[in-house]
């Protein structure tokens, strides 16, 4: 009995968390139309995880986005800012009234993400530096005694970037329990398909000493189940490879050359909205 | 007219034996003068005591930066990071982001080439709280040009927001860690390390985040200085007032920001400005005064002291010193040729 209305109640949140990724992409593309062009593809395909993490892992306080025993939520990967905005608008932390102004003149939701915009942990742009603070804020909370945790989210093509390895080095070497890093391989960077092979990704982890799981970043109950397993002090750190699909959710995008940065001319967002719409759960 | 500021000695430039390659660890002073050992991780200990946010950082160079001292009295606030230097300052940019006041160890040379884009992004940027604390300055090791930080005042000036510090002293380092442990903003200061000389006066020197110090007022010449220069410029316009020419020596111990206000006072009354750095003459110190008067078209006559343009050899400090001009002498005889030379 117990188990069924266990089962009852995870198909339920994996439901409900469906939404919140539906409505994501939602903002995301109207972001997108607003400037159209962008970092479309990375945005729509991490959209699942943002939506479990900031709906159903994290701990924060939407009116009050520097309270002191949050969790942190670093994106490393700058221009992925496009998903973030998207996360806060839907945590109510930024005003949906924002999201047309996406890298407009003198808008807070810039094409990079940027610390002084609120629920913002990090400035990114430049990568390889989301790793190196996040063991600095996991160690810094343990210090300070708080129970919150830190998640830092990179990309495949970041992994490129020796200060990555010098980070995840020093996040099991302070044996950071409360750190979890989601490596979001889509398997393109600037130039175009992976220009440096970085695989294997999760032995590359495993190797540097972190608890390291492989998941269809797509699918939200992989991701849920994850994110409950990476709760388990192991005394080291944990990663979640995360493979995922550019323009997920949005067919005409899906099916767009898969690019670093989409220029959208071509896209019917009414189109666009309705793929959304029909969207196959 | 020695004015304010008690001096307790001079810095000699007659330091170890000619010919003698100094590599790691070695003082620069000689030993008459008065010293402090470890003054930086002195200093730390005592600001570390007064608040429990202020944690300690190296990469792997704790033996050789004097952090040790720090890392005996709070082990528990002690981290070493390991031969990594743009991962010691991103760790340290996250660990201010939770409230904590990391002083990060490591040589200037690692510091600004390995570490800038983690300094300018991860620090200046988002003006984290983070303090970088850069041994082996300019001229202050014989080891070659690997390891001598001799274009780091350059690299650190150009980034918006951050504060640099370039101590002339014992007095002037403990003075400025305190100064930068109650400064909510990201540092970056050289550091003078060992047995390090003791120029200015304890009890009576004042270092400011603020202002230039006006250690001697005359109106032949100014000269402004910082870092170890100081301290030979000090002897050099005692050298200058016996041969009857009297010079206003500025000390500017904080290149950024820079006080503004108070060199353009003296480049107002004094033709000829002198500059001496422990850094190269291409943007340090002297182009930070050579910026300033064409903006305030004072048309001073300026002669830049410090390092060519060039990598430094592997050498002994006083060979080097010499060759490179960055000596009490070298001052002399600058101020001297120019004030000769009809204008």
């Amino acid at each position: 009995m117990e188990e069924t209305q266990r089962k009852e109640r995870r198909a339920a949140d994996i439901q409900r968390l469906r939404q919140r990724s539906k409505n994501l992409r939602q903002h995301i593309l109207t972001m997108a139309s607003g400037k159209g062009q962008g970092y479309i593809g990375q945005g729509l395909g991490i959209a699942d995880i943002l939506a479990a993490l900031y709906f159903y892992e994290m701990k924060y306080d939407p009116l009050n986005p520097r309270w002191e025993k949050r969790d942190r939520f670093v994106l490393s990967t700058g221009h992925y800012s496009i998903a973030l905005w998207a996360a806060l608008v839907e945590a109510g932390i930024l005003p949906a009234s924002e999201l047309p102004q996406y890298g407009a003149d003198q808008c807070r939701l810039e094409m990079s993400t940027i610390d002084t915009t609120p629920g913002v942990e990090m400035t990114g742009g430049s990568l390889g530096h989301g790793l190196g603070q996040a063991v600095g804020m996991a160690l810094g909370l343990r210090l300070a005694g708080e129970s919150s945790r830190v998640f830092v989210e990179l990309s495949d093509g970041e992994l490129q970037e020796g200060s990555v390895w010098e980070a995840a080095m020093s996040g099991s070497h302070f044996q950071l329990d409360n750190l979890v890093a989601i490596i979001d391989c889509n398997g393109i960077q600037a130039d175009g398909p992976m220009v440096m092979n970085i695989e294997p990704v999760a032995d590359k982890w495993r190797a540097f000493g972190w608890e390291t799981t492989e998941i269809d970043g797509n699918d939200m109950t992989q991701i849920v189940a994850v994110l409950e397993a990476a709760r388990q002090p192991l005394n080291r750190p944990k990663a979640i490879v995360a493979r995922t699909l550019p323009g997920k959710g949005v067919a005409s995008i899906e099916n767009c050359e898969k690019a670093h940065f989409l220029n959208t001319t071509h896209v019917d967002w009414n189109q666009a909205r309705r793929e959304l719409e029909l969207q196959n759960d | 007219m020695w004015i304010g500021i008690k001096l307790v000695a001079n810095w000699s430039c007659k330091m170890t034996k000619l010919g003698q390659t100094v590599a790691m660890g070695v003082s620069e002073a000689v030993q008459s003068q008065p010293v402090i050992t470890a003054p930086f991780g002195k200093a730390l200990v005592e600001a570390g005591a007064r608040n429990p946010k202020i944690l300690g950082l190296t990469a792997d160079l704790g033996k050789y930066t004097d952090i040790f001292p720090f890392k005996e009295a709070f082990p528990d606030r002690f981290f070493n990071i390991g031969m990594a230097e743009q991962n010691m300052v991103g760790i340290a940019a996250g660990l201010a982001r939770t409230g904590f006041v990391p002083f990060c160890t490591t040589y200037c040379v690692f510091a600004t080439r390995r570490a800038y884009d983690f300094i300018a992004i991860g620090c200046a940027l988002s003006r984290s709280n983070v303090k970088i604390i850069a041994g082996l300055p300019g001229l202050t090791t014989g080891y070659g040009a690997t390891h001598q930080g001799i274009e780091d005042l350059a690299l650190m000036r150009s980034i918006p927001n951050l504060t640099v510090i370039d101590p002339c002293d014992a007095t002037e380092t403990m003075q400025a860690v305190h100064a930068i442990a109650e400064f909510d903003g990201p540092v970056y200061m050289r550091l003078l390390r060992g047995q390090v000389p003791v120029v200015l006066d304890l009890a009576t020197y004042r270092f400011s985040l603020e202002r230039a110090q006006r250690l001697r007022e005359g109106t032949d010449v100014g000269i402004i200085s910082t870092g170890l220069m100081t301290g030979r410029a000090l002897e050099a316009v005692q050298t200058l007032s016996a041969l009857g020419i009297e010079a206003t020596l500025l000390h500017v111990p904080v290149i950024k920001p820079l006080d503004v206000a108070t060199i353009a006072e003296l480049a107002a009354t004094v033709d000829l400005l002198v500059t001496a750095e422990n850094h190269v003459v291409t943007g340090g110190l002297g182009s930070a005064v050579a910026d300033l008067i064409v903006a305030c078209q004072t048309k001073n006559k300026l002669i830049k002291i410090g390092i060519p343009d060039h990598f430094v050899e592997c050498g002994s400090l006083p060979y080097l010193h010499t060759k490179y001009g960055l000596t009490a002498e070298n001052i002399v005889s600058t101020v001297l040729s120019a004030l000769h030379q009809p204008s």
